[in-house]
């Protein structure tokens, strides 16, 4: 049997064994599972044609869909962030009994299911649930509001944003503060000129991932949004609508917006982790 | 002298306050809920829970989620092995790719998950036609839930292999084989051991995520109550029916599995640190 | 206006890193603390920044109450083995940020920091490196910018931890001479650490040699190389 005609990567003599085994069943589980299905989302939309797709894309009911979907998770992931940046401080720099618990505590979004935190989150911001009712004493009302749709947003999203700048505070070293004391800053002016600057990367980066996750998210909003089509409507539901009506097409089209945003995303992140690293 | 505090400290004042913050947003958006879940299935006792729990419907709901479960863990455990023994043990081109499509399911809506296999398997998907003609039902059936956990779940036992492996090096194994071990020798006796409490933490989150699932299953699953309702879709049935007591009560077992979940991943983080992969370690 | 180190001791956990160290240096002395790793030098170094709290034990220079003033007020310069530059300012932004962080009523205006910034960065010979960032510079580079930025802000006294520990032994010689000329051109005190001997002698006008968190002898170096007054100075100027 003849090698020749084979790229060199692959002529190499490999040590070790079972790599056509291993690559061969990892493509093949890859290619049914994600490429072809994902193929038949990209491919759909365009039988309506491009003008078709067009105009169901930017149809009232879509655009307002998309807005409250991306609007609100960037809402929550700012929030996130900044909630998320005081934890990962709180955790790495503080001592205190029961940090353990709280660092644990963190993860809890990240293991609920979604459709559990959604009924919790919507009998407690209900009118008559135990913040729900607080807040109707200031005229406030998230429970099947828009604003359900943020606090849904921010419960899943955070071990996001914590998780990211955690580590990346943990290795920071302690040197440069100390450089910056001997100088003369106070440590707010520490803090501000020269720690904080130097997480920013991660923080940022935490917030693209919290944002990603946050668009996406179905299960726990859908308990305590209202989705009312145009007003607390997320892009998700749209999507479960339109396929119970058997337009097929039209949920294939959002689908392929929400999946162009996270590529763009994704991109936006790689670019952002190239331009940091450039700066170390 | 005096006792001054260190420059790389912060005030006690800005101390407690970031302190209080912490603990006051995490009591707000993380602990409230989960004790709103058991607070409301106890809501009229115990008895009443545990009534909700052995109904006929909720049983079939729990045994209809672990057997999706039983299916879709063992298969990605697979793929999680292979993937990683794959890209860990091997140089070839276009591994980035490859990692790049095993980190996808996590940045696509649950619901997308659910709408590609639609349009695949649906009835006006590509094999719609021809699942009809042959009677065989993916779609609001078992097949398409397991699809549909599968889809979600594959890349955690995967993504906690790799980084580990590819950390752990090809030497041992490389010297194992040089001593004569077969292939699958070598997997059990030399790699195995070394990868057995990360493969332990990825099968533990795949578990957890496979049997907590909503949106993907949700569009797949038809919601015929009974048969091909999940647990985490049999709570929102429960709930839209206004069954408060019975949707809260298996929302706990669902929340306890979380809290078992989180217990053991914590447990794992501390002990085995070394032996997980570096993302993990605190 | 002398330097007066008297007795200082610090434990960490329950290991004694000093034990009782003491030591007196004329205003503008350039001094040595040499010894092997663990005697102490760097802890005592640190405490004379501000950066560790001695456990007892005094300090005066320029008339001050060294040990109750907190680190910022010192206005110790100091110089770190790893640089500690800050990697997201430019070297411009490092040589000034101790101008920068003064309160208001002391803080240069900012056409005055730029001509100190030029000025400084004209004495490490590093005119035109002002814009770039720290990655892009070599050890010995980022180790001048380090020195520039603690004399920016007019220190009473320069700490210098082992600085040219990272380099190699060309870039390291070539330092030393050129640091030297520093320190007399700019006459603050200085105390520099150190594990190598042959550095020590080069540049210092005093060297006191550490041992197990104590201060063995004090002196000039031909004086400690000529009579060392214990076993262990002996032993370790031997080698």
């Amino acid at each position: 049997m003849s090698a020749i005609g084979l790229p060199l990567s692959f002529r190499r003599r490999r040590t070790l064994p079972g790599f056509r085994l291993s690559l061969g069943f990892t493509l093949f589980y890859l290619t049914t599972l994600v490429l072809v299905p994902l193929l038949a989302l990209v491919i759909r939309p365009w039988s309506l044609g491009l003008d078709g797709f067009w105009t169901a894309m930017t149809s009232p009911r879509v655009l307002s869909a998309l807005r409250l979907s991306f609007g609100t998770a960037l809402a929550a992931c700012v929030i996130d962030s900044i909630f998320g940046l005081i934890i990962a401080w709180v955790l790495v720099r503080y001592r205190f009994p029961g940090k353990g618990l709280l660092d644990a505590l963190i993860d809890l979004p990240f293991a609920l299911p979604t459709a559990v935190a959604g009924i919790a989150l919507s009998t407690l911001y209900a009118p008559n649930g135990w913040i729900g009712s607080i807040l109707m004493g200031y005229g406030i009302k998230v429970a099947y509001t828009p604003w359900g749709v943020l606090v849904a947003m921010t419960f899943i999203a955070l071990p996001f944003t914590v998780r990211t700048i955690q580590p990346v505070l943990a290795e920071l070293g302690r040197d440069s503060e100390e450089a910056a004391a001997t100088l003369g800053a106070t440590r707010l002016q520490i803090i501000a000129r020269v720690a904080l600057p130097m997480l920013l990367p991660a923080i940022l980066t935490g917030a693209a991932l919290a944002f990603a996750r946050a668009v996406g998210e179905y299960g726990s909003i859908i308990f305590l949004a209202g989705n009312l089509p145009g007003i607390s409507e997320i892009a998700p539901l749209l999507i479960v609508i339109k396929l119970e009506q058997y337009d097929y097409a039209g949920a294939a089209g959002i689908g392929v917006v929400m999946l162009a945003a996270s590529f763009l995303m994704l991109l936006a992140l790689n670019a952002l982790q190239s331009w940091a690293a450039k700066r170390r | 002298m005096k006792k001054l505090r260190k420059p790389t400290e912060d005030p006690l004042l800005l101390k407690l306050l970031l302190g209080a913050i912490a603990i006051a947003f995490v009591g707000l958006f993380l602990v409230l809920p989960l004790a709103v879940v058991f607070q409301e299935a106890l809501a009229k006792g115990l008895g009443p829970a545990l009534t909700a729990i052995s109904d006929e419907d909720s049983v079939a709901a729990i045994r209809l989620s672990l057997t999706a479960a039983a299916i879709a863990v063992p298969l990605n455990t697979v793929f999680g092995v292979c993937a990683a023994w794959a890209i860990a043990k091997f140089d070839f081109p276009g591994k980035t790719f490859l990692v790049t499509l095993i980190d996808l399911p996590f940045s696509v809506s649950p619901v997308v998950a659910g709408l590609i296999y639609v349009l695949v398997f649906g009835a006006q998907g590509w094999f719609g036609p021809y699942l009809l003609d042959h009677d065989i039902h993916i779609l609001f059936a078992l097949p398409g839930i397991v699809l549909a956990t599968v889809f979600v779940t594959f890349p955690f036992v995967a993504r906690e292999l790799i980084p580990l492996m590819v950390d752990q090096g090809r030497d041992e194994e490389e010297a194992a084989v040089s001593l004569g071990a077969s292939g699958f020798q070598t997997f059990c006796r030399v790699t195995l051991p070394n990868i057995k409490w990360g493969l332990l933490y990825g099968v533990l989150l795949c578990n957890a995520r496979a049997l907590g699932e909503f949106g993907a299953v949700s569009v797949l699953s038809g919601h015929i109550r009974g048969l091909t309702n999940t647990m985490p879709l049999h709570v929102q049935l429960l709930y839209d029916n206004y069954d408060y007591v019975g949707a809260f009560a298996v929302a706990a077992i669902l929340a306890m599995l979380a809290l078992v979940t989180l217990a053991l991943k914590t447990l794992l983080e501390w002990r085995y640190a070394d032996e997980l992969a570096a993302s993990h370690r605190h | 206006m002398s330097l007066v180190i008297d007795s200082v001791t610090k434990k960490f956990q329950r290991f004694p890193a000093l034990n009782g160290a003491s030591l007196t240096a004329p205003q503008g002395a350039f001094v040595a603390l040499l010894g092997p790793s663990g005697s102490g030098k760097t802890t005592l170094l640190r405490i004379l920044g501000g950066l560790e709290q001695a456990d007892s034990g005094s300090v005066r220079f320029a008339d001050l109450n060294w040990l109750d003033m907190p680190a910022r007020e010192r206005k110790a310069g100091f110089v770190f083995q790893q640089y500690a530059l800050f990697k997201h300012m430019t070297v411009a932004k490092n040589v000034a940020f101790g101008l920068e962080v003064r309160p208001r009523g002391e803080r240069p205006p900012a056409a005055e920091i730029k001509r100190r910034v030029e000025e400084l960065l004209d004495l490490v010979q590093l005119n035109d490196l002002g814009r770039r960032y720290p990655s892009q510079l070599s050890g010995g580079q980022r180790q001048r910018v380090a020195l520039a930025r603690a004399l920016a802000i007019e220190p009473r006294m320069l700490l210098l931890d082992e600085p040219f520990g990272a380099l190699d032994a060309k870039v390291r010689k070539e330092l030393r001479i050129w640091l030297r000329h520093i320190h007399d051109k700019a006459g603050v005190t200085s105390v520099f650490v150190t594990h190598d001997q042959e550095e020590a002698f080069a540049v210092a006008d005093l060297v006191a040699v550490m041992n197990k968190g104590r201060i063995e002898q004090v002196g000039t170096p031909a004086d400690v190389r000529r009579d060392p007054r214990t076993a262990f100075v002996s032993e370790f100027l031997s080698v």
